[in-house]
């Protein structure tokens, strides 16, 4: 379980995040919904080690990673599998490389390593690719690729950050079912960053609306679109208007 | 002068972290042997062709300026050995390898800063410091000295050739010239400086990599950066390490 206390982080004086309390529990999928700079990247880049924060706790399994020495937190970072929204793939290594990487740590024989690549591989649907570098792939390969890499090694915690931006509605379609397959499979949990609404609703247990630097508002699907808060109203209706 | 104290202790502490890195296993000695074959093999071309270029310069204006002021060419493998092996063999070999590899560096690894993939490594449960930086750094420190030597040798050889093409000396006199009044410690006196000269320049180019902000313009920015202040803290910091050197009896 990851418990998110009194968050507080700024960059050069401004604010980003000033009060953030979320609780996210074991194997559900939660998306956090916010407008562009609004901090849903900072707060998952703070859930995740990425940045510390100005003021407050982040607990993941009863450790506190924001006090939490290096190699500690090196440990926690383990559990968590993080696609980034660029896909963040090393562009000096190939497709196999890259998710081989995640997988170093846990001492797997070559041929353990190879299996779980071409396992993950086919489970986001890219067979074939192995010696492919980055640069040779198209956007939505990247954004698989690298969510095969987040997976790899079984992490306890995954964290999207925007998973769907950028990508057309077909490749959208795809990344959101290998979402909740992931959890049903796996029963991993899972934290989705986005501005898509679609996408939350399709994918999310529970949605967290953060604004201003604090969650508003925590809803379910089904609630979200009968909402009167007005930031969720407003959100609802411009996305509807998008759809 | 806030910012530059807090950039040097943000240096100073990156430093630190290097250091700790260092002894903890695993050791990524496939990285080390890539970077070794990089920053060593790569750049020898370069290194021995200044170093040859600067001796047959250092051998022709010593020959000449003796010829002015003694009226023969004297003591040429002399100056030629001296100035290479104190202070030109360590300075040539660092300033070639800013250009040549310590850019390269920064650029790397500031492009993997702002691509996202230093924090990608992070959430794949390996430590950037461990990976990227303690294996360049400790290639790069024990390159240096190496390519030093050699380009020492070339550039001693250089001199020679030009001494004997030029003034006449025989290779003999010249080879006595070069080792007559040529100690232990004069050579260890290069080498130090080419070690310390080793950590300086990679620990700035991987620290100026590694925080690299604000996209392709800030790795360009921290490229340029990297080149500057490696050279000027090269010079400046030459000076006083030579002067550390010779009080404490090093050459």
């Amino acid at each position: 379980m990851i418990k998110i206390i009194n968050l507080y982080k700024s960059f050069n004086n401004f604010v980003v995040l000033q009060g953030v309390d979320l609780e996210i529990y074991d194997g559900e999928t939660i998306t956090i919904m916010g407008g562009s700079g609004q901090g849903k990247t900072v707060l998952l880049k703070n859930i995740v080690g990425l940045l510390k924060p100005d003021k407050g706790k982040i607990i993941v399994d009863g450790i506190d990673i924001t006090t939490a020495e290096r190699k500690v937190l090196l440990e926690v970072q383990k559990k968590f599998g993080y696609l980034f929204q660029s896909s963040a793939l090393f562009d000096s290594m190939t497709v196999f490389e890259n998710i081989a990487f995640g997988l170093r740590n846990y001492n797997l024989s070559k041929e353990e390593i190879e299996f779980r690549v071409k396992l993950y591989l086919s489970y986001v649907g890219l067979q074939g690719i192995e010696n492919k570098y980055p640069a040779e792939l198209s956007g939505g390969m990247k954004k698989r690729v690298a969510l095969a890499r987040a997976i790899a090694y079984n992490p306890r915690y995954v964290l999207y950050d925007e998973p769907t931006t950028g990508l057309d509605p077909q490749t959208t379609e795809v990344i959101s079912d290998l979402i909740i397959n992931l959890q049903k499979k796996l029963n991993v949990t899972s934290i989705v960053v986005t501005h898509d609404l679609k996408t939350a609703l399709k994918v999310s247990q529970r949605i967290a609306f953060l604004s201003e630097g604090k969650i508003v508002s925590i809803l379910t699907p089904q609630e979200v679109l009968k909402s009167e808060h007005p930031l969720v109203k407003e959100f609802v209706s411009s996305s509807m208007i998008n759809i | 002068m806030k910012k530059i104290f807090i950039g040097l202790g943000e240096y100073f502490l990156f430093i630190y972290e290097i250091i700790v890195s260092s002894f903890l296993p695993p050791f990524e000695k496939q990285i080390f042997i890539y970077e070794i074959y990089k920053i060593g093999v790569k750049s020898l071309p370069v290194c021995l062709m200044t170093s040859f270029a600067v001796g047959m310069v250092l051998g022709l204006q010593t020959g000449m300026s003796s010829i002015s002021v003694l009226n023969e060419p004297a003591y040429i493998g002399t100056v030629v050995t001296f100035s290479l092996v104190k202070e030109l063999g360590p300075i040539l070999t660092a300033v070639v390898l800013v250009g040549r590899v310590a850019a390269a560096i920064t650029a790397e690894i500031g492009s993997m800063r702002v691509t996202e993939q230093i924090d990608a490594m992070y959430t794949l449960g390996t430590d950037p410091i461990k990976y990227l930086i303690v294996p360049r750094v400790l290639a790069f420190t024990i390159v240096i000295p190496i390519l030093t030597i050699i380009s020492n040798i070339i550039g001693i050889t250089g001199g020679g050739i030009i001494s004997y093409l030029r003034f006449d000396i025989p290779s003999t006199i010249y080879i006595r010239d070069c080792l007559d009044y040529l100690y232990l410690n004069d050579f260890f006196h290069g080498l130090i400086k080419s070690v310390i000269f080793g950590i300086m320049i990679s620990t700035i180019a991987c620290y100026k990599g590694f925080y690299t902000e604000g996209g392709a313009e800030g790795v360009g920015r921290a490229t340029t950066s990297c080149v500057v202040m490696s050279i000027v803290c090269l010079l400046i910091g030459d000076y006083f390490l030579s002067s550390l050197l010779i009080a404490l009896g090093i050459g």
